[in-house]
């Protein structure tokens, strides 16, 4: 099992820690391996023996009630007692570390699960809104981060194994986790919690950055949106306001300010559409706008009926929104 | 048993005309009305094990239609909405229209012919459990079929399960039909704890029961203290459904977390409910194909009466990634990890009564050393979920699919195919094919291996449970196919048993009373056993009654009691002292009415709330008649 394991390397894997807390139970993780692979082949070893020696011995006894009561005390009391106790502890003492409160100043992110999809909003010390943004969590490495986890809806659960386990998002509760991101990178994060159809398909990118791009990044998602340029970016934002985008979408700097689905003031600025289940390129996104359900069945999105000139002037529009 | 009841001991002597009288008076209706009246806790049993094993089979095949959904990455061979009904009908039906009912019927069928007695305590409620059972299975599984199953998980967390989020008939029917056969095992569990404490053969004790038996009594006490947890928690979610109560309605007070605590109060321990009699089943089957005393029985009753204790403990295991406080949490953790002693005993009791034994290689011993294998993997792997940083990157992660099939199938099925081999003869009068059993066993144990060990590295690759599809880049796709492949293996090992179980009815080998030259009553009487189980009622004198009597060439038996009516031994609850006879009912069709009566007011209210009140004016109505006050005693003849 060891050399199946140490051979793979995910962008969603417990396996391959990048932050300190999937370091540390990564660290719990692989002495626990060994110490349970060596008892269940001392188990089954015993147990080979037991079972074969009157085949290999025609003058094999039984244990005296002596030896078996030695041999019941060894294994049934002695082995699991000195196994789980010094694995208890270690998990008690990791359990400390990895759900100690953040320090005071730490940046806060406020996570909200959605029917299927993420919710991601920035927030200043005092707590107000910075910026929003949907199923790409970007975060400085090194720096401790506190996540305010919600739901107003049912139950999500919040996980990027690369990083630290998961905190479920519970209807009525808040919540509350921290983490730090070791290592640049992009990993992939996945609701852990059957919350119903598209359970599967409701993922984000963790982006992990150096705290300059982070900054960058975090600076440009706090402006509105890029106005339209050309005549078909502007034709292209009629669009988005007569065929009913805006009843769910905000475009902030526009008109647009629906609340169901995700802000997309800098949609163009994100890897992927539809909650990390395909690229953010121009062709999945008219796939994306014209036939929702085909991608992602049952998911709150409604199918766009659009001329081919519209659809292409509103994805102009759209991927103009850096 | 001392000699002091000297009393009831006499020579045996079988007069022809009194086994014919008795023959009549235990008589079981036969033919279609007839099904509808029999109480004898064989068939009760009987049909307990057959229906449960059917369910199995489908829902072993919504398994297998489920792992090919995932065999590979973005497939489309059934689609969220099919994929969702079929992983909660899956778990539903697995855990509550197979383990449980499969479990009881073993424990109905046999625990009455292994303490010696003719029948159980309350015949005709053993009866009516098993209407409401086969009602509720016939209605939960229909849903499916007509396309209103559940799919809000088997675990139905709230809000998902509410009214808002699934508002179709599945979760409706799911919570009332839950509800409704949990009845089912209480009764169940009420008659088997009655009938061991009360009708077990002279000369019984406690510390001379079989070790199946006090396994079966531990289940019965376990079902006792959990279900009402999960009756309850299923009320509340029909009235929050039904009749627009809010226990678990955030927005006017009320709490997700309270559902998850109540079902996991139930959830948790109904896996050891489930595996407490497999390993009744384990220690049986050692005994016999060991030909030797088990070592250490004191030992392994106190470690089962000790899982069961501490399973009642161990529920917020299912909850850390909820955000509850980190030190109440610790306190499941080192509970959890504690079941890992008494595990232990058991298996080291085992292992030091096998060790040096001359072991007869026959299938129920082969799929015991199976147990083996796979429980220990299982139980490991329980031990890791138990620590809380651990359970934070696995849980509900494909690594925790592996786990409970390993502690499920390897701790509980297995056993089960084996106790299925081990009292078949018994059950049928007639052998399963050895050659076949092996063949089954070989399949499903590398079926069963590579099916779920390659789920243990797709869970800490990042899988999540419960999803349908997922996409190419993930790398989960040949690992994925792997246990598609394995699950197939597995399903044909399972398939052989299954047409070696039909195929013996016919052409299997005679059993005679004791194929296996087993220690235990129930193979003191022929097999199948007669309507009356037992032509005298034996009398015990140690934990191995066929082996002393074998040795002495003779045994003990009680006479006395009368041929013309239902008659079976009371005796005290330590020391199976006789302190009288109890009459049992005749056949009856009043059960099989009030499960109706039941039913109708069950399956109404998914409707229509006046059929709650139907359904009681019409349970009130068959009871009446049920206990109408009768003389079953026939005191004038």
């Amino acid at each position: 099992m060891v050399s199946l394991l140490s051979g793979c390397s995910g962008i969603q894997s417990a396996l391959d820690p990048a932050g300190s807390a999937a370091q540390l139970i990564a660290d719990l993780w692989w002495p626990t391996l060994i110490v349970a692979t060596l008892v269940t082949v001392l188990v089954l070893v015993l147990l080979l023996v037991a079972v074969t020696r009157a085949l290999r011995h025609r003058s094999a006894r039984p244990l005296s009630s002596r030896q078996s009561r030695n041999l019941v005390i060894a294994g049934g009391i002695i082995l699991p007692l000195s196994v789980t106790i010094p694995f208890a502890l270690s998990s008690f003492s990791i359990g400390r570390t990895i759900h100690a409160p953040p320090p005071e100043d730490a940046m806060t992110i406020e996570v909200i699960g959605k029917r299927w999809w993420w919710e991601i909003h920035y927030l200043d010390e005092s707590g107000n809104r910075i910026a929003t943004t949907a199923n790409e969590l970007h975060v400085p490495v090194g720096e401790p981060v506190r996540l305010l986890l919600k739901s107003d809806n049912v139950i999500h659960s919040f996980w990027v194994p690369n990083i630290q386990g998961k905190t479920d998002m519970i209807p009525g509760r808040e919540n509350v986790t921290s983490l730090v991101a070791d290592e640049p990178g992009v990993y992939r994060g996945q609701c852990a919690e059957y919350c119903g159809t598209q359970h599967a398909l409701m993922a984000f990118l963790f982006v992990a950055e150096t705290p300059e791009e982070f900054a960058d990044w975090l600076e440009r998602q706090e402006q509105p949106a890029a106005k339209p340029v050309t005549d078909r970016e502007v034709w292209g934002q009629e669009v988005f306001a007569d065929a009913g985008c805006a009843d769910c979408h905000t475009i902030r700097g526009t008109r647009a300010d629906g609340e169901d689905g995700p802000d997309l003031t800098h949609l163009a600025g994100r890897r992927t559409l539809a909650a990390a289940t395909v690229p953010n390129r121009i062709g999945h996104l008219g796939g994306w706008i014209t036939d929702p359900q085909h991608i992602k069945p049952e998911s709150l999105m409604p199918s766009t009926e659009l001329t081919p000139d519209d659809l292409q002037a509103l994805l102009s529009y759209l991927e103009s929104l850096e | 048993m001392t000699r002091q009841h000297t009393n009831l001991q006499h020579k045996v002597h079988d007069s022809p005309e009194e086994t014919k009288l008795l023959a009549e008076t235990w008589y079981s209706p036969r033919g279609f009305p007839g099904w509808f009246t029999q109480v004898n806790q064989r068939m009760i049993g009987r049909r307990f094990i057959i229906t449960g094993f059917i369910f199995f089979l489908l829902a072993g095949i919504l398994g297998l239609l489920i792992r090919t959904q995932l065999a590979g990455p973005e497939q489309e061979f059934l689609g969220p909405e099919l994929y969702n009904q079929f992983f909660t009908m899956h778990g539903t039906v697995m855990m509550f229209f197979f383990a449980i009912p499969v479990m009881e019927g073993f424990a109905i069928y046999v625990v009455p012919l292994m303490v010696g007695t003719r029948d159980m305590a309350f015949p005709r409620l053993n009866a009516f459990g098993y209407y409401i059972y086969l009602i509720g299975g016939i209605v939960l599984f229909g849903s499916l079929l007509i396309g209103m199953a559940p799919d809000a998980g088997w675990f139905n967390y709230v809000p998902l399960a509410g009214k808002e989020y699934s508002p179709d008939y599945g979760v409706d029917i799911w919570t009332t039909m839950i509800t409704f056969i949990e009845v089912s095992a209480l009764t169940a569990a009420v008659e088997l704890i009655v009938t061991i404490l009360r009708l077990r053969a002279p000369g019984m004790t406690l510390n001379r029961m079989p070790l199946f038996v006090w396994a079966a009594l531990v289940m019965s006490f376990m079902i006792v203290f959990a279900m009402p947890a999960v009756i309850v928690s299923s009320t509340l979610l029909i009235l929050d459904r039904l009749v627009d109560t809010q226990f678990f309605l955030v927005d006017s007070g009320g709490q997700p977390l309270l559902w998850q605590h109540l079902f996991w109060y139930f959830g948790h321990p109904e896996v050891y409910i489930i595996l407490i009699p497999a390993l009744g089943m384990i220690s049986t089957i050692i005994i016999t194909f060991t030909g030797r005393p088990i070592f250490g029985y004191t030992a392994l009753v106190l470690s089962v009466v000790s899982i069961g204790l501490v399973s009642f403990g161990l529920w917020v295991h299912h909850m850390f990634t909820t955000g509850l406080p980190q030190l109440g949490m610790s306190f499941f953790t080192a509970a959890s990890v504690t079941i890992a002693i008494p595990s232990g005993v058991q298996i080291f009791c085992w292992i030091a009564s096998l060790w040096g034994a001359k072991i007869r290689f026959a299938t129920p011993m082969l799929w015991v050393l199976g147990f083996f294998a796979i429980f220990v993997i299982g139980g490991l792997t329980g031990v890791m979920v138990a620590s809380i940083p651990f359970d934070t990157q696995v849980h509900d992660t494909f690594f925790l699919v592996a786990h409970f099939h390993y502690v499920l199938i390897g701790g509980a099925v297995f056993p089960l195919i084996g106790a299925l081999y081990y009292w078949w003869p018994k059950f049928t009068g007639r052998l399963m094919s050895e050659k076949a059993g092996k063949w089954s066993f070989w399949l499903a144990f590398i079926g069963f291996n590579v099916t779920f060990f390659p789920m243990h590295q797709m869970g800490l690759e990042g899988m999540p449970r419960r999803v349908y599809t997922y996409t190419a880049e993930m790398g989960w796709g040949d690992l994925n196919l792997l246990s598609t492949l394995g699950s197939f293996v597995l399903a044909a090992g399972f398939g052989v048993t299954l047409i070696n179980a039909i195929w013996s009815l016919y052409r299997g080998q005679p059993a005679g009373a004791n194929p296996w030259n087993a220690p235990t009553l129930e193979w003191a009487t022929e097999s199948p056993p007669p309507s009356y189980n037992f032509r005298h009622i034996p009398m015990v004198e140690s934990r191995w009654p066929l082996w002393d009597w074998q040795r002495s060439g003779e045994r003990s038996v009680v006479t006395g009691l009368s041929h013309w009516r239902r008659e079976v031994v009371l005796t005290s609850v330590l020391d199976a002292t006789p302190i009288g006879v109890q009459i049992l009912p005749k056949p009856t069709i009043w059960p099989f009415t009030s499960a109706v009566a039941a039913s109708s007011g069950f399956i109404g209210i998914i409707f229509h709330p006046i059929f709650f009140v139907m359904g009681f004016f019409l349970v009130f109505f068959t009871l009446v008649a049920w206990f109408w006050p009768r003389r079953p005693w026939k005191e004038d003849e």
